[in-house]
């Protein structure tokens, strides 16, 4: 497999690029001492979720890692591979760290304030074009508020980043607090592919292998989206906005048919969600383009693409440094118009990010 | 009974479809005396621990439903709850759609329980009934054989207990279970299901090990009852990642009231993951795709509706599986899909014709 680092030759908005580091020694500087001592005496080594196992074929292009760390986890290597050759005008980092899974709620809000005070240091006022997501313990909702409340007004970061596999739906009224502060700072809502709830990452119980999981994760997106809908979460914040980080987004066309016809039968039940279900999906929700989970029939998914709706869904991914995509040739939906293609590649991204 | 002389309809522009109803229901899950109308069926080992403790299921996920017994506001009968008297639903469903078969699925608590000898007695106590009450009193009937599929132990001892009962056409699951459907634990149950020749009959609902959705606890029905189609999409990766249908070449599956706008976005999404992470189950000889055409089926029911109706046939070209859908109206559930209503969309009228009737025909041996 040849790993074809070359663009489209046009510029685009990449919305998910992953900045990483090689272990919790990173965050010490950014640690107040008495969790510097209870990391040196535990041999607590962060979160680990093994959501993008170190081997798997998937969790890293050919020649994305770098000497020294993890893929993602050297910038020069990134603006070579990413931010260069795919002309990007701004690039968007979506930190994995999954405090979320850390059930001391204190030590993972210090490691999320630890891990958003690296961001600015080594990668917002690194290079210009860079824009993160705020790391929040949203396991507790407070403590992500204040989280959001310390960096909000950082302009280098565009979005709160949260983990798919939550350990309580995204629509509970439990999180007003940690969107009340988003809106307030004017931030998105990042759902990201991954984490570690404790929970099993289905309604039947645990899957035995990664590529099953990762096949399910598209069904965590979907439980995701009906909460924050039949929940309330887009009636308590109308202006919350949302973007499915690496969900995959052929699955929504028919998801937004099952909401609608179930809310035609049961809104009685959820009464202030007073439009259809898809209303609210294409008012509040993005999703990024990799994994395009593209069907071999071209035209099937340009069929998919139309069924969405709407062109304002779509946003344009590398998923650097994420093995989705050989080349700039299988990187993008063949057979776009150019101004749905250029909406993808920038002007969904820069409206919803307000860039 | 199927031979009756009907009155002729008042406008018949076409030759009328057969239709096949692959899902309706004359058990309802709940737990309840109301609900059990099997009772009188259950082994008398097990009558003094039905009556005074009975019940004892994974509780704790459900919301409550739209309508007592989900059912059709029409659909009581003079006794019993909806769906449990014979007469009444012959009158309301197979007359007057003039159905030349209705699949019985009967949503027992069986697989549910934590003791599972006693959820063996319910599902003993189901199939008794089900046969003298059901089976022998109208040919046009068939139904799913209740088994107690959390230990496949007690499930296969019932599958060779009546397994060759011509009225039994496939076994009963439910949607939410243990443990995703591909592992180990359910495979002693499919070689017996292929060696009788039943396919796995999985329908809507079930309680299992956690909360109804991968990321926690839903508040409310619509997501109870609209999310149903994860456990459906967790249940078909687990079967073909696993291998079972390497290792059971002549396995069958039919997801019952799933829907099934998903399977084409969830093939694409399993052939390319395959793509990549192939080394992880080297035992797959195929793409997820070709195991899924091969070995499900669905039920229509509850028929998707797109925004746009030529949604719908493209739809039908991405699953590419005509030869996999079949009709159902989950009567007498709220959400029923009428036979003339349903399949408005299908165009062609022989692909209507396969989805009415001919592929269940084909499926469970019918005339």
């Amino acid at each position: 497999m040849t790993t074809n680092f070359t663009g489209l030759g046009r510029p685009v908005v990449d919305c998910d690029i992953h900045n990483a580091f090689a272990s919790l020694e990173t965050l010490v500087p950014y640690l107040e001492d008495h969790w510097i001592a209870y990391i040196r005496e535990s041999h607590f080594r962060g979160p680990g979720a093994n959501d993008y196992p170190g081997g798997a074929p998937t969790s890293a292009r050919q020649g994305t890692r770098p000497a020294n760390g993890p893929p993602g986890s050297d910038l020069s290597l990134i603006q070579k591979q990413v931010l260069d050759p795919w002309d990007v005008e701004v690039g968007i980092l979506a930190c994995g760290y999954w405090v979320q899974s850390v059930h001391n709620e204190d030590l993972a809000a210090s490691l999320a304030t630890a891990v958003n005070q690296w961001q600015i240091d080594h990668w917002l006022e690194k290079d210009a074009r860079l824009r993160a997501s705020l790391v929040v313990p949203s396991q507790n909702p407070i403590l992500a508020a204040r989280e959001i409340e310390r960096f909000g007004d950082h302009p280098g970061f565009v979005q709160v980043i949260l983990p798919v596999r939550s350990y309580s739906l995204y629509g509970k009224s439990e999180y007003n607090p940690m969107y009340a502060a988003a809106v307030k700072h004017n931030l998105a809502i990042g759902i990201h592919f991954g984490g570690a709830s404790s929970l099993p990452p289905t309604p039947v119980g645990w899957p035995s292998t990664y590529i099953e999981e990762c096949a399910d994760m598209a069904q965590i997106f979907q439980a995701q989206v009906l909460s924050l809908i039949s929940e309330g979460a887009f009636a308590r914040f109308p202006e919350l906005r949302v973007v499915l980080i690496e969900s995959g987004f052929v699955w929504m066309p028919a998801w937004m048919w099952r909401m609608d016809k179930e809310w035609k039968g049961l809104r009685r039940d959820t009464p202030w969600v007073v439009r259809p279900p898809s209303d609210y999906v294409r008012e509040h929700i993005r999703m990024t383009l990799q994994p395009m989970d593209a069907p071999i029939n071209s035209e099937h998914l340009l069929q998919m693409i139309g069924q969405l709706d709407s062109d304002e869904i779509l946003m344009f991914s590398t998923d650097y440094p994420h093995w989705h995509f050989d080349g700039p040739d299988d990187a993008i939906p063949k057979g776009l118009s150019d101004s749905l293609l250029e909406k993808i590649l920038r002007e969904n991204a820069r409206t919803f990010y307000k860039l | 009974m199927a031979m009756t002389m009907l009155e002729e309809p008042k406008i018949r522009k076409k030759e009328k479809l057969s239709v096949i109803d692959c899902d309706i229901h004359n058990v309802d899950g709940y737990q309840s005396p109301a609900t059990e109308v099997w009772v009188d069926y259950m082994p008398s080992a097990w009558k003094d621990y039905h009556l005074s403790i009975a019940g004892r299921r994974r509780a704790g996920s459900n919301c409550p439903r739209a309508v007592p017994f989900a059912a059709r506001n029409d659909a009581f009968p003079p006794e019993g709850p909806p769906g449990s008297h014979l007469g009444f639903m012959q009158e309301q469903l197979l007359d007057t759609w003039e159905m030349d078969y209705g699949i019985l699925n009967p949503l027992s608590p069986a697989g549910g329980q934590q003791n599972l000898e006693y959820g063996a007695a319910i599902a003993q106590a189901v199939n008794e009934w089900q046969i003298a009450e059901w089976l022998e009193k109208d040919e046009r009937l068939r139904a799913s054989l209740t088994v107690a599929y959390e230990d496949a132990d007690l499930a296969v001892a019932e599958i060779e207990r009546l397994g060759d009962h011509p009225g039994f056409v496939q076994l009963m699951f439910m949607a939410r279970t243990m443990e995703p459907l591909g592992r180990r634990k359910y495979w002693k149950i499919y070689e017996a299901a292929v060696d009788y020749d039943l396919p796995i009959g999985i329908h809507f609902g079930g309680t299992g090990i956690g909360p109804i959705t991968g990321a926690g606890k839903a508040a409310h029905y619509i997501q109870d009852h609209g999310g149903m189609p994860m456990a459906f999409q967790a249940q078909v990766t687990s079967y073909v990642y696993e291998g079972v249908f390497e290792r059971f070449p002549g396995l069958k599956i039919v997801l019952i009231e799933g829907g099934f706008g998903w399977i084409a976005p969830l093939m694409w999404r399993m052939d390319n993951w395959y793509r990549k992470l192939e080394m992880e189950v080297p035992y797959l000889k195929r793409l997820p795709s070709e195991y899924i055409r091969d070995h499900f089926y669905l039920t229509t029911q509850p028929v998707e509706e797109p925004s746009d109706p030529a949604y719908f046939e493209q739809m039908l070209a991405h699953m590419d599986m005509d030869d996999k859908l079949m009709f159902a109206t989950d009567y007498p559930h709220w959400d029923f899909d009428s036979p003339d209503q349903a399949l408005r969309y299908v165009s062609d009228r022989d692909v209507k014709k396969q989805i009415m009737s001919e592929n269940a025909r084909e499926l469970y041996g019918l005339d």
